[in-house]
């Protein structure tokens, strides 16, 4: 290899000296391995717990962090004893439901608030600020009183129903039409196109980076949300994952600890697998703003 | 508007019969009625689409309307008018008590204890989780090998729910947990920290949990807001002299203030919302003797247990928190405003 050639190498690859002194590299690495330690570690020992077998102590003196003999024993322990699979099936559905109609009311929604032309937008948008003054847990006795008038007490549709369309996603989708420019849709009239293919072929394709945050944030919270579901559903078979899982743990199952972790495990499995499809828009659905704790 | 319009049904059908961009086969009726229902073209003055169909835009926006006022204003009134009734969660007749649920509340122990806990929750967790998730995002700000890696792992736990998360950390903190031998290993301890039989230990753990949990979630908030800080500032201050912590203080902090407001806004209005920590390390009691409840925790219990419940209570415990709330966020605004200022 001639010495050009080395050079343009180096030129193309950076060293490890290009990023700052060696000292002060170590230091960030050891904490960004320490903080690696302390978020992640939890989770993979929960993971690693779940494929020991019986003959292994998940904790005490004698428990080791590797399995010694990995198994899937636990998963298959899980789903033989426990309705794993129509706990999954329930969050499934609620989070079809969700997804569904928080994305076409909320583009519908957000679209009309875009556009200047017609009278009441005001009204409409104060409705929408007002609903969000409001936490949810300072309004839902009052909610399970309207699910329980509606009939709806231990059924899938009382989950999913107060969350059929959030202001919040209504604002991000109108802030994301707001952004198309005024010049690229008046040539779009120009050409004889109806509001509607406007609608369809330009608005809906410009906004794909909200549509995508709307999709993600929905799903995640109708995934992992515990205290509604907590509160309207009581019947084993109606059952979400979240619900199941915490019953595992106060029934006698929560003896074999590694069974409640293979749950653990089967329940971030779908969100985690959005995240790695989806990465890029999931740090825009954070930069959106909304509450989270 | 004419009264055809009165019925959506005919009122759209006779709009449809003005001529449309193109011309084309009579449609079927209920092609027709399906396109009366989607905006149409009409350019208006300076570019504003014109609604020919005034009730298209209540069409489009209803279902969010709708939502929005069936649940999230009218449970509110509801909530209001409830705390003066004593209403039962499964029904049953309801009469009006006056403030009686006012008077009662004022003298519940528990009441209190739950206000106590929710406030302790934010004056605790509301610093931490401005400060922490900032200092992180500094560290991973910098671009180095594999700092992606880093930045998706510390978000992880943001993505599990917070039963799962509940679930591990209850066996972290058991007295035969991980934390516990590790300890007992290392010589540090005698005997088993109490983390989840302790009321006070599972406030703290709850509070641990919370962090925990928001940590990634707010180190990629505090991202974005760091690419506005000059670079420059930073390379000038190292040429002074000053050192990361200095330059962390002067330059960093002052340059993501807004950003750090915001945080405080968002994660002080989260504390008052706690709950699953709480059910997950305190147990469905939510502590020895009920002792670590939140106010979401003691409105579900006073409020929805379907035989002791007492709507009627729990919405007066409810306003409480509301009230807590819209004050937290007042603070916050004139907070920002003085800061702006």
């Amino acid at each position: 290899m001639s010495t050009a050639a080395v050079d343009k190498r180096r030129r193309l690859m950076p060293r490890w000296r290009d990023y700052g002194r060696p000292r002060e590299l170590l230091v960030r690495y050891l904490l960004l391995l320490l903080v690696l330690g302390l978020t992640v570690g939890p989770l993979l020992w929960q993971l690693l717990a779940s494929l020991k077998g019986t003959s292994e102590d998940v904790f005490g003196a004698n428990a080791t962090l590797l399995p010694h003999d990995p198994t899937l024993r636990a998963y298959r322990t899980v789903f033989d004893q426990v309705p794993v699979w129509s706990y999954i099936q329930n969050s499934l559905i609620v989070v079809a439901l969700s997804v569904t109609s928080q994305l076409v009311f909320s583009t519908t929604a957000g679209y009309m608030l875009s556009k200047p032309a017609w009278k009441g937008r005001r009204a409409v948008w104060v409705v929408l600020i007002a609903s969000m003054m409001f936490p949810f847990e300072s309004i839902m006795v009052s909610l399970f009183i309207s699910i329980r008038d509606l009939g709806l007490v231990d059924s899938l549709a009382g989950v999913w129903l107060p969350g059929f369309v959030g202001a919040i996603n209504v604002m991000l989708m109108r802030g994301a039409f707001l952004a198309v420019p005024r010049e690229i849709e008046d040539a779009a009239m120009l050409d004889g196109t109806s509001e509607w293919q406007r609608f369809r072929y330009l608005y809906l394709p410009s906004a794909w980076g909200a549509i995508m945050v709307v999709v993600i944030n929905t799903f995640i919270s109708a995934w992992d949300d515990f205290l509604w579901p907590l509160i309207v559903l009581r019947s084993e078979a109606n059952m979400t994952l979240t619900l199941g899982l915490s019953r595992l743990q106060s029934s006698s199952f929560g003896y074999d600890q590694r069974m409640v972790m293979a749950g653990s495990v089967i329940s971030v499995v779908p969100v985690l697998v959005l995240f790695v499809i989806t990465q890029r828009w999931f740090y825009r659905g954070v930069a959106s703003g909304a509450v989270k704790i | 508007m004419t009264a055809q319009i009165t019925n959506p049904v005919s009122g759209a059908e006779a709009l449809t019969s003005t001529p449309g961009p193109a011309p084309s086969p009579p449609p079927s009726r209920l092609r027709r009625l399906a396109r009366a229902a989607l905006p149409g073209p009409a350019p208006g003055a300076n570019g504003a689409a014109m609604y020919r169909r005034w009730w298209l835009p209540w069409l489009w926006t209803a279902p969010a309307v709708v939502c929005a006022v069936v649940f999230g204003v009218f449970p509110f009134l509801n909530t209001v008018l409830l705390s003066f009734t004593n209403a039962k969660p499964l029904g049953g007749a309801a009469s009006f008590v006056g403030l009686d649920n006012y008077t009662r509340m004022l003298q519940d122990d528990d009441f209190w204890l739950a206000t106590r806990n929710s406030i302790l929750y934010a004056v605790i967790v509301v610093p931490l989780m401005v400060l922490l998730p900032l200092m992180l995002a500094v560290l991973v700000e910098k671009n180095l090998p594999g700092i992606g890696f880093f930045r998706s792992a510390f978000y992880t736990p943001v993505l599990a729910s917070s039963v799962v998360v509940g679930l591990s950390w209850q066996w972290l903190l058991a007295d035969d947990g991980l934390v516990n031998t590790w300890l007992e290993k290392a010589h540090l301890i005698k005997s088993a920290i109490p983390f989840l039989s302790d009321s006070w230990l599972i406030l703290l753990s709850a509070m641990g949990l919370t962090l925990w949990k928001g940590l990634g979630w707010y180190m990629v908030f505090y991202l974005a807001a760091l690419g506005n800080v000059p670079k420059e500032l930073h390379e000038a201050a190292q040429m002074d002299g000053a050192g990361a912590v200095r330059r962390f203080f002067h330059i960093t902090v002052p340059g993501v203030r807004t950003a750090m407001m915001l945080v405080g806004t968002l994660t002080g209005i989260g504390s008052l919302r706690v709950f699953t920590e709480i059910y997950m390390l305190g147990s469905s009691t939510g502590g020895p003797g009920g002792a670590d409840r939140t106010l979401p925790f003691y409105i579900r219990d006073v409020g929805l247990d379907p035989i002791t419940g007492n709507a009627g209570y729990g919405s007066a415990v409810s306003v409480a928190l509301f009230a807590l709330t819209l004050g937290l966020t007042l603070l916050a605004q004139r907070l920002t405003k003085e800061d702006e200022s």
